[in-house]
């Protein structure tokens, strides 16, 4: 039996605890990944599982990224349910293809015949002061493209719930892990069953923002990495006497409109926080909804803070590449004075 | 011919030679002494009709009725021979030149053209025929069909011990896609994870205009090798031969023994698709030697020689190709779009808000008009 009370858990470790829930509940539910067995993959998440669950459910693969996404496509074909590990941001690109035309398009051009149950979680943004390739924020590229579920969790919490709601979800999800944030504690209760809850209500719940805060005064929206910035700002903001609400989008597509055009209605002023490059990036998506949707209610532009149009910098830059505290208060200062 | 590296017929599996004389192999003769006449005369029946369907699906492009057609010709027997050796349960991906293998995994040939007519994407249920749909990016398909073979070695129906209850796959490619990325991965997933999978390559000797000599110094089949993934060519002109190999190589893969690599060598006789020129890239003369060594007008001149292949045969044969191309005629002509929201169908298999909400604003936009109209 699994003990079910609720504990202190690090997000790497709830995620964890996600998967071996769902590979307890479904067998046909397979890690598969570059370094996920014996070492437990380079950040740890899948410590364990290989010991408990063996080789044929634990996967080291060939160190091939289309590989792994493709042959998961045709173990999908025969009900399996992979759950693929891309060991950084960086390295999914030799996968960019399994996943754009083939993984995304499968249901559609089989019109609905072929369903792809299968999960990418991908660490992903930076500030862990890495090389190249390791620390970036490729979300919008995907959340770009029909077929795909992207999603990000912020809190333990989340990811041990969110896991296994991608994993019951029949289309194919990218599950986005914030990896500075893997070490972060958070109370987990880990009482989630998802016996009870259907793929359809588990696929909904995963597509929902979340109000992480409520204020009156500007809508501050964020997921994954910048959430924890997100809500410092706003005890900032709130001591300085501007009342901040703060939205955890949680997924990307589909993007929640209807919870964010319902507090930029209420404040009148919206700011956008992510670590991707604010051009063409959800930043801008969420900017052109709340214009076309809540124009009348907007007390000023819908600003951006994010990452610049550079590749992302070597990493003594990075401080100054990412949304820092004071760029998030700066444009909340830009709003409020607009 | 004395061509060298990937376009020579070095090491060859042939079973008819190109004259029509059936000739012995020491390994694969016996892996077609089950083939009777009747098994021959359907082998040229199928091929025949085939190509029927071919030449009409050409004449109604040229004639606007299909935005464009991928012809088979000259791949006939490495398609029917290879696919004849599929059972039920077997599962094959297919490339999409694989007219051959769907008839005979039992698709209806003239449905296939809902792709090319711009109707659908993909034209049947995969799992009904065991035959997956077409794939257009080159290679991208050896991976699913690799995963799939794991998968069913995961399911314990493979080298069960019982060949009759064995399934395997097989997965078709051209010489092009060998030198893509995907396939490479393919052939080391299935190599590490002895997957029963079968990689079908057909070298037609053309990727559009470029000649295998691009894509590579060396026999195709020699990249199995370099895996560890037995290897074979064969001369898929042959459909006797190609039988053989694959018969061969399936129940390798069934029984639990890993991987196999056939290069199927042939020719294709005809463009890439119809938007193709091949005057720009290829000489008459090497159409012509490839002409004499058509894979169907082959078979008919060894079953006419042993006394096979009688007239009434023939007329029934060539009164079925007739129906087929009417019937293919008929049913292209009669098909019509789906409503214009089905273009929303299936993106995803649980409902996605922008979806959703796009395709209600589309609904509405649309039915302005009408509503405008009515008034």
């Amino acid at each position: 039996m699994t003990d079910t009370s609720p504990s202190t858990m690090t997000m790497a470790s709830a995620i964890n605890a996600g998967l071996r829930a769902a590979m307890e509940r479904d067998p046909k539910v397979l890690l598969m990944g570059e370094d996920i067995g014996a070492l437990g993959g380079v950040f740890r998440v899948t410590d364990g599982l290989h010991k408990d669950f063996g080789e044929s459910r634990v996967m080291d693969t060939p160190l091939a990224e289309s590989g792994i996404v493709g042959t998961a496509i045709g173990l999908a074909m025969r009900d399996y349910r992979s759950v693929i590990e891309i060991q950084f941001d960086g390295f999914i690109f030799p996968a960019y293809d399994q996943i754009t035309t083939q993984l995304a398009k499968m249901h559609y051009r089989s019109r609905g015949n072929i369903t792809l149950p299968i999960v990418i979680r991908v660490p992903f943004a930076g500030g862990i002061g890495a090389v190249e390739h390791h620390s970036e924020s490729p979300e919008a590229l995907f959340a770009h493209t029909a077929g795909l579920r992207i999603v990000s969790p912020a809190s333990p919490q989340d990811a041990y719930d969110m896991i296994q709601q991608a994993i019951a979800c029949p289309d194919p999800v990218l599950f986005m892990e914030p990896k500075a944030r893997y070490w972060d504690k958070g109370e987990v209760d880990t009482s989630l069953v998802l016996d009870k809850l259907s793929d359809a209500d588990a696929t909904a719940a995963l597509g929902r923002a979340r109000v992480a805060r409520t204020g009156e005064d500007v809508t501050l929206v964020a997921y994954g990495p910048t959430m924890r910035i997100a809500l410092q700002a706003a005890d900032v903001a709130a001591s300085e006497g501007t009342s901040v609400e703060v939205i955890d989008l949680r997924s990307l597509s589909p993007l929640d409109s209807a919870t964010v055009i319902r507090s930029a209605k209420k404040t009148g002023r919206a700011v956008v926080v992510h670590e991707a490059p604010t051009a063409y990036g959800a930043g801008a998506e969420l900017s052109a909804r709340i214009t076309e949707e809540a124009f009348f209610h907007m007390e000023a532009p819908v600003l951006r803070v994010g990452g610049f149009h550079t590749p992302y910098p070597a990493s003594k830059f990075e401080h100054d590449y990412l949304p820092s505290l004071d760029r998030v208060l700066d444009a909340i200062d830009r709003v409020m004075t607009h | 011919m004395d061509a060298q590296g990937p376009l020579s017929d070095e090491g060859l599996v042939q079973l008819l030679t190109h004259t029509g004389e059936r000739v012995e192999h020491d390994t694969y003769s016996a892996y077609a002494a089950d083939l009777t006449a009747d098994d021959l005369r359907a082998f040229w029946r199928d091929m025949t009709l085939v190509r029927a369907f071919d030449d009409e699906a050409t004449s109604l492009q040229r004639q606007g009725e299909l935005g464009l057609w991928v012809q088979s010709w000259g791949q006939e027997a490495a398609q029917i021979g290879s696919g004849h050796v599929l059972r039920g349960d077997d599962f094959a991906f297919p490339s999409y030149r694989e007219h051959g293998v769907a008839f005979t995994r039992d698709v209806d040939l003239p449905s296939i053209l809902k792709i090319f007519r711009g109707l659908e994407h993909g034209a049947w249920v995969p799992s009904e025929h065991n035959f997956h749909l077409y794939t257009l990016v080159i290679g991208a398909h050896t991976l699913h069909a690799t995963g799939y073979a794991m998968g069913l070695d995961r399911d314990g129906l493979t080298g069960t011990g019982d060949p009759d209850r064995d399934s395997a796959v097989i997965c078709y490619f051209g010489d092009g896609a060998t030198s893509q990325g995907d396939v490479a991965e393919a052939l080391t997933f299935a190599s590490v994870n002895n997957a029963p999978v079968v990689f079908f390559c057909q070298n037609n000797q053309f990727a559009i205009s470029e000649s295998t000599t691009r894509q590579s110094k060396v026999a195709l089949a020699d990249r199995g090798k370099g895996v560890g993934i037995p290897s074979v060519r064969v001369d898929g002109n042959d459909v006797i031969a190609s039988y053989a190999v694959t018969q061969w190589a399936m129940q390798h893969a069934r029984s639990g023994q890993g991987p196999v690599f056939v290069e199927a060598f042939t020719y294709r006789m005809g463009a890439h698709t119809t938007s193709d020129d091949p005057t720009r890239y290829r000489s008459k003369a090497d159409e012509e030697y490839w002409a004499e060594r058509d894979p169907i007008s082959r078979l008919r001149t060894h079953l006419e020689a042993i006394g096979e292949l009688s007239e009434e045969y023939q007329a029934e044969v060539a009164a079925a190709a007739k129906a087929l191309a009417a019937r293919t005629r008929e049913a292209v002509r009669s098909w019509v779009r789906p409503p214009v929201l089905d273009m929303f169908d299936h993106v995803y298999a649980e409902p996605h808000a922008t979806v959703e909400a796009e395709r209600a604003w589309f609904e509405r936009y649309d039915n302005s008009f009408t509503e405008a109209g009515a008034h």
